[in-house]
């Protein structure tokens, strides 16, 4: 059946800002499905608050709002647009959630808007637990024994009933929000009460729990004519009970016998059917009973999902875009298969390799978190290797995590021989993030895998693979006893065949990463590439997508065309995330404006920059020394971008420039000048310009005397981190004492950094563009919250808003004169803080910085690809950049927090970054972009009711004007006693209530019963009092909107008052000029 | 063990035996499904054949007595990128190695198994050697080139059922003219399969469907067959070159018009020649589970498993007699057709999977139609 000609216009509607479960692969897929609707013709409306997509770039959909996705705000969108269809399944949960929202509450019907690719009951009948199990039922499929409730007391009850443990999963939620394993009542009870709130529906299933079987999705694609194709198996290497997304995964399933596949593949077939999914993707979970093959559907997403982005990268079948060409009436025998260009998208991938997906995790962010995993997911990224064999993949994803590993073991950085069997044994049995860490020591120690298998559940088969690796960790320390040399050529291909990394093999022969590798090429064991083709060889491709290993034949071509090579930035993680993805692939873009060949090296399957259509050459593969030069060696770039992809090929730069390689734009002596903080300080002298008081110090002496003489409060950090790590503000000599105790501060390895921290100080971060010769600015973000917040948790506002004109000058002044004294070629990003009106240095980045998508989103000037043609040669002038851009509206960007994943975790912001995403606000009004940030982080200001305050003694004087304001705008407010009486004093009227400790009813009572509406609450440092931890864990909890500083609050009063006298608007970002 | 595989072109890979010394010449072939390698190899058109797994890991799930599908390992030698050695699955029996070498079947792991699937994939299906006991190159490589290959050859009748026989209760039961009775199942439609190469699951499936099914020798003549009075005939699948096999064409033409006949691969190929076609050699073949398939009656794409290196010229076919119902949407290839006159159908891919996809399970369903309303 050919498209539509019924329908013009598609909304399509993005997820949101990166959360956990909920990150790239949505702005991967919303992507390629706008490209693809477009390609057909159709107009294309967009809406997504998230500023760091390439989905929101103006240039891809006709209209793009970047607004926030609520209900109300999509409704507004579609009565300003009156689009003919809405596509809801590309956006994740999010989208979908908010689709079957506009649905009942009668939107889609009022402006006859059709709902694409599945209907309000297709959606409710997959999502819904109830329905979903009836219809399982209908169709002859297992589900586990579970029962539906919407209270506590029927939730206890059906835990008695089933019997302990028990599964807890609320309905309508994402990634396992709210749920987990409850082994007895007590649990059952606290998962319940959390569930039930959480649950769009206050539903929640109890379900009997299939721990320890075997886990395994199939990525199911279904057209109009009913044809339907799986377009990959996945197998979790951890059994059940922990969330798929927080599980190692494979592809395809490696343990099924095809008829327990094809049973799979039958159930998948028919519950895309039963369920009704009229076109498009749909992931199917399911259980396997390890010991007698039973299975078991555990749900089913009727939309693409991360597992989708996973399977598309996997395979090479690009499932959304072919989602949304479905979804508009064509059938998979009408569409092309893109890679092999003969065949058609009516067939199903088959693959020869294996790939492997490892999670990213960043407990170490959220110490107070218990690194336990569950059904309910924490992993903030992943990374997916692809190999001809498991071990090879295996080691590939070990190294492309970012977590310092070279591989699986061997490389000197497990240090588990001290521990106790029993903690051995404790670390196999319960999952966590270094569970794999536990596993190498059971391996090492010769644990039989039947006793493994025991404890973990994981399948022998991969236990299997995981012993030969260690096993052959172990014969290369026997057989490099003597050197490198003795290992010879056959084992050493055979080492480099079964993933083992030069630095392994250095480590564990006791010579160099340098040597191993100059030994390799000197005996020609070099890699190869081969293709990802959908078909395992069986016809020509064309899409070059290429992945390493050490085997006979090399695919990859150099094309006699000038090329550059751009970095990516590995997994997402705190600190790095899709905002470094979203510069590299403007590199690819800009490449190809000035036809120059882009070869794109990354490995992270959630992100455009590893879809296939992104640049002209791909490179799935760890961002590890090795591997890119392996690359290089074969492409012989003209150049290689490193300043795009964030820290990870920043911490390549140097080593890659030793090794001759041509790094374009800024040279790596100027980003070492603005790193190395003797250099930087001779430079800001030379330029006049001023930073806090600083200095350098290896041992707890020379921490307390530099501190004492600087005065406090301090900032301490260790040198070269990144997002803040390990950063505290400390104020007195006990801080000092407490942070050089960490360990490994004070032992002379990394030196501590202390600087003179600037209490009270406007931070201010700009973004800069140089072409050796002129820098235009690219934005002034004023922060909202002081400095002393890490910048990619403040939210922030362009323009700045009370900074005045002189000091903007200034700030203009001292940016350019850094950028040219730098050399900057490219970006540049400078954290500014501003006290008493005078101008402080914070830091000099020469590189892409986070903000970038933002600045460019705000003011029309797409900066990342503007700074590749300068790095490319080019002249601003020449790109007819040569004035500023001066905005006529307001863009606030507002950062989004993971705290609600982490039980246990303060939501205090501090030096150190927790925030997993943003969102941004744009209007012209500057109070409504801040509520439109705000509503888009999820908090929904409210325009009445009570203000809690508590504020530190320090924040008092500043909070009363924003508290006599809202007494005018008619809140009522409640403070605690020092606040109540401080405001009294200052004429505001408040009501007081006790502290915790004061006796009941206390502050907690008053946020149980839901009788206040935003909780304003500071506090000095890092967990000061239990009391305004507890309140703030129970706004968190109860989803109370609360802010954590003055500024916040000032900032939030504003949006309020503006939200009392303005509708909330709507404006795509093409209007905004 | 080091292990040569040559070609007869002069390429040559070197790998490592995992079920010791041996050696085999034959026709290389590659294979793409993920999963399904016992069925593979029990299935009997890959006679005469040395088969390579695209799917680099191999022998995960070891090998079972429920997947045969047939009583012995067929291709000649068989060739994996890394042989998984122990298997992990509830039904496991065995492992790989054991089973192939219980059958002296050549097992060949550690080798760029996707260069040698490219090179085919360019030049062709080659006839090829592999061997541990002769590594000298250019011998090898002359052996391979010195071989006659099949082409014209009837490889049939080394893989069809000496004795006529039953299916009941999952397994063969020796007999003749209908006397293997499977309990359960009133008023069966008699079927009677000529073994070119039968595959337990077309029997399996038949047998389920409500059929008696009595197997019988390819060399069985269209008289005898009719005078077992069946409500159908099988033609399965089968080795080698059709035109090749002796006898069958014939005992067709005989049946055709006489009683209802649905064919399978091989069975497809040998009604393509009955009704006047012809067959050719494509460049390698179809080997795998994900060969979509359209059927044109209904516009349905279904995904197919496929193992034929043969095919019927659709352009030899008189189309007023003979219908083209199904074909390849990857290469336009013939894939099903029927007898506008007679009751006969047929496909060229395996409805029966065994490895792969379930999708096709309707023809058998439209075997049973057909004879059933043939009987009424």
């Amino acid at each position: 059946m050919p498209k539509r000609t019924d329908i013009h216009k598609i909304l399509i509607i993005g997820s949101g800002p990166i959360i956990i479960s909920q990150a790239c692969e949505f702005d991967y897929s919303g992507a390629q499905a706008v490209k693809a609707l477009k390609e057909e013709g159709y107009e294309v409306v967009l809406i997504n608050s998230n500023p760091a997509t390439i989905m929101t770039d103006p240039e891809l959909a006709d209209r793009t709002y970047i607004e926030p996705i609520t209900p109300e705000i999509v409704a507004k969108v579609i009565e300003k647009e009156r689009p003919d269809a809405l596509l809801p399944t590309l956006g994740g949960q999010t989208a979908l959630n908010t689709a079957i929202k506009l649905a009942e509450s009668g939107v889609l019907d009022k402006y006859k808007v059709e709902m694409l690719a599945a209907k309000i009951e297709v959606i409710r009948k997959a999502e819904g637990r109830e329905e979903f199990r009836a219809a399982m039922q209908a169709i002859g499929l297992k589900v586990p024994e579970s029962e539906i409730v919407h209270t506590l007391e029927d939730a206890m009850a059906a835990g008695d009933s089933i019997g302990f443990p028990v599964i807890v999963r609320p309905s309508f939620t994402l990634g396992g929000t709210g749920g987990g394993v409850a082994y007895n009542r007590q649990e059952l009870e606290a998962l319940s009460v959390c569930g039930l709130d959480l649950s769009m529906t206050t539903e929640i299933m109890v379900e009997r729990s299939l721990l320890g079987w075997k886990e395994f999705e199939l990525e199911v694609m279904r057209d109009c004519k009913d044809n339907v194709v799986i377009i990959c198996s996945i197998e979790n290497m951890d059994a059940m009970g922990v969330h798929t997304g927080d599980s190692i995964t494979v592809a395809p399933a490696q343990t099924l016998t095809d008829r327990e596949y094809q049973e799979m593949r039958d159930a998948a077939i028919a519950i895309i059917r039963e369920i009704g999914v009229e076109t498009g993707g749909s992931n199917v979970q399911f259980a396997v009973n390890p010991e007698d093959g039973e299975l078991m559907v555990i749900e089913m997403n009727p939309r693409v999902s991360r597992s989708s982005a996973l399977a598309s990268k996997a395979t090479g079948f690009p499932i959304a875009k072919i989602a949304a060409k479905l979804a508009v009436g064509f059938t998979l025998d009408e569409i092309k298969n893109d890679i092999t260009r003969e065949t058609y998208a009516s067939f199903e991938p088959t693959i020869d390799y294996c790939v492997v997906k490892i999670p990213r995790f960043t407990f170490e962010k959220f110490p107070e978190a218990e690194d336990v995993l569950t059904t309910a997911m924490k992993s903030v990224g992943e990374t997916m290797a692809i190999g001809r064999t498991f071990k090879e993949a295996f080691q590939k994803a070990m190294r492309s995590l970012e977590t310092g590993r070279a591989g699986f073991g061997g490389d000197g950085k497990e240090q588990l021989e001290h521990l106790e069997l029993f903690e051995l044994e404790s670390g196999l049995r319960i999952p966590s993030s270094k569970r794999l860490s536990f596993l190498h020591e059971a391996l090492r120690r010769g644990l039989s895998i039947e006793n493994i298998y025991e404890m973990t559940r994981i399948d022998p088969w991969f236990l299997r693979n995981l012993e030969q690796i260690v096993a052959m960790e172990q014969e290369i320390r026997r057989v490099g006893a003597s050197g490198l040399s003795g290992l010879g050529y056959d084992f050493l291909k055979k080492c480099k065949q079964n993933g083992f990394s030069d630095t392994q093999l250095a480590y564990l022969t006791g010579s160099s990463r340098d040597e191993v590798r100059s030994l390799r090429k000197q005996i020609g064991i070099v890699p190869v590439y081969k293709l990802v083709d959908t078909c395992a060889a069986e016809f020509e491709s064309y899409t070059p997508y290429y992945y390493s290993t050490y085997e006979q034949e090399n695919e990859a071509v150099r094309s006699e065309r000038k090329k550059v090579m751009i970095l990516g930035g590995g997994p997402n993680r705190i600190g790095q995330g899709i905002e470094f993805d979203y510069c590299c692939v403007h590199a690819a873009f800009a490449l190809k404006e000035i036809g120059v060949e882009s070869i794109m090296v990354n490995s992270n399957p959630e992100t455009v920059s590893t879809d296939y259509d992104t640049s002209d050459k791909l490179y799935f593969e760890p961002l590890t020394l090795e591997d890119v030069l392996n690359i290089i060696d074969l492409e012989r770039p003209d150049g290689v971008i490193v300043q795009f992809g964030g820290q990870t090929p920043l911490n390549l730069a140097v080593a890659l420039a030793e090794a001759g390689v041509p790094i374009i734009g800024t040279p790596p002596d100027s980003i070492d000048r603005a790193e190395d903080r003797k250099r930087f300080q001779q430079f800001l002298q030379k330029l006049q310009l001023r930073q806090p008081k600083n200095d350098t110090v290896f041992t707890l002496e020379e921490a307390l005397a530099v501190a004492e003489q600087i005065g406090y409060p301090v900032v301490v950090r260790p040198s070269y981190v990144l997002g803040g790590r390990d950063m505290r503000i400390v104020y007195s000599e006990r801080g000092i004492r407490e942070f050089m105790a960490k360990p490994g501060m004070a032992e002379n390895k990394h030196p501590v950094l202390i600087d003179k921290f600037l209490e009270d100080a406007i931070e201010v971060d700009v973004d800069a563009i140089c072409d050796g010769q002129k820098t235009i600015i690219g934005g002034i973000m004023e922060h909202i919250e002081e400095a002393g917040i890490h910048s990619g948790d403040s939210s922030c506002v362009l323009p700045p808003d009370t900074l005045s004109a002189g000091l903007i000058e200034e700030i203009k002044q001292a940016t350019r004169a850094m950028a040219e004294e730098l050399g900057v070629i490219g970006l540049m990003n400078v954290q500014y803080a501003v006290k008493d009106e005078e101008l402080y240095i914070l830091e000099v980045n020469p590189r892409a910085s986070r903000t970038v998508p933002f600045v460019s989103k705000a003011t029309g000037v797409p900066l990342a690809k503007l700074a590749t043609k300068v790095m490319m040669g080019m002249t601003l002038a020449e790109l007819g950049l040569t004035t500023e851009v001066v905005i006529k509206h307001w863009a606030v960007k507002e950062a989004v927090f993971p705290f609600d994943r982490f039980k246990n975790v303060d939501t205090l912001l501090g030096p150190e970054m927790k925030s997993t995403g943003e969102v941004m606000g744009i209007d012209a009004n500057l109070g409504l972009a801040v509520a439109k940030a705000q509503l888009a982080a999820g908090v929904t200001l409210p325009v009445s009711g009570t203000v809690f305050i508590s504020v530190r003694d320090g924040d008092k004087k500043g909070i009363v004007e924003a508290a006599k304001n809202l007494v005018a705008m008619s809140y009522t407010l409640l403070a605690t006693k020092g606040t109540a009486d401080y405001l009294r004093q200052h004429g505001v009227v408040c009501d007081h209530v006790n502290k915790i400790a004061e006796g009941r009813p206390h502050i907690l009572d008053k946020l149980r019963d839901h009788q206040v509406a935003w909780v304003v609450n500071t506090s000095l440092g890092r967990r000061t009092t239990e009391d305004s931890y507890l309140i703030r864990r129970a706004a968190l909890e109860l989803r109370i909107p609360y802010t954590t500083t003055v500024s916040g609050a000032v900032s939030v009063v504003m949006a309020m008052q503006a939200l009392r006298e303005n509708a909330l608007g709507v404006k795509p970002i093409q209007h905004f000029t | 063990m080091k292990a040569l595989i040559a070609l007869e072109d002069g390429t040559i890979f070197e790998g490592e035996s995992f079920t010791g010394r041996g050696e085999a010449i034959g026709e290389m072939v590659f294979n793409t499904s993920m999963s399904g390698y016992q069925e593979i190899l029990t299935d009997p058109s890959y006679t005469g054949q040395i088969v390579t797994m695209t799917y680099p890991l191999i022998g995960n799930y070891g090998v079972n007595s429920e997947d045969m599908e047939s009583a012995s390992v067929h291709p000649r030698a068989f060739l994996v990128k890394e042989y998984n050695a122990v298997p992990s699955n509830y039904r496991s029996q065995k492992s790989l190695a054991r089973f192939l070498d219980d059958f002296k079947v050549l097992g060949v792991e550690g080798f760029d198994t996707r260069a040698l699937v490219r090179h085919i994939r360019t030049v062709g299906a080659l006839k090829a050697i592999v061997s541990t006991e002769d590594l000298d190159r250019e011998s090898l490589v002359g052996r391979a080139k010195a071989w006659a290959g099949f082409i014209g050859l009837d490889l049939v009748q080394d893989v069809s059922c000496e004795q006529p026989y039953g299916w009941a209760d999952n397994c063969p039961v020796t007999g003749t003219g209908f006397s293997t009775v499977q309990a359960g199942i009133d008023n069966p439609l008699r079927v009677v399969a000529l073994d070119c190469g039968v595959k337990y699951n077309q029997l399996r499936i038949m047998t389920e469907k409500g059929c008696q099914v009595q197997v019988v020798p390819a060399r069985t003549d269209a008289a005898t067959i009719l005078a077992m009075q069946p409500d159908g005939v099988f033609l399965s699948n089968g080795p080698g070159d059709p035109a090749g096999v002796q006898g069958v064409v014939e005992t067709v033409r005989g049946l055709l018009g006489k009683t209802v006949i649905f064919g399978i691969c091989l069975g497809h190929q040998i009604l393509g020649l009955a009704y006047g076609g012809s067959t050719y050699k494509l460049k390698f073949g179809h080997r795998g589970g994900n060969q979509p398939v359209k059927d044109l009656v209904t516009g349905h794409v279904e995904i197919t498993s496929q193992n034929h290196g043969f095919t019927v010229d659709p352009d030899s076919l008189d189309k007023d007699v003979v219908e083209t119902t199904h074909i390849n949407l990857n290469d336009g290839s013939l894939e099903g057709m029927r007898h506008r006159l007679y009751p006969a159908f047929s496909v060229q891919y395996h409805p029966e999977h065994a490895p792969g996809p379930h999708d096709s399970l309707y023809l058998f369903d439209r075997f049973i139609e057909m004879m059933r309303s043939e009987k009424s």
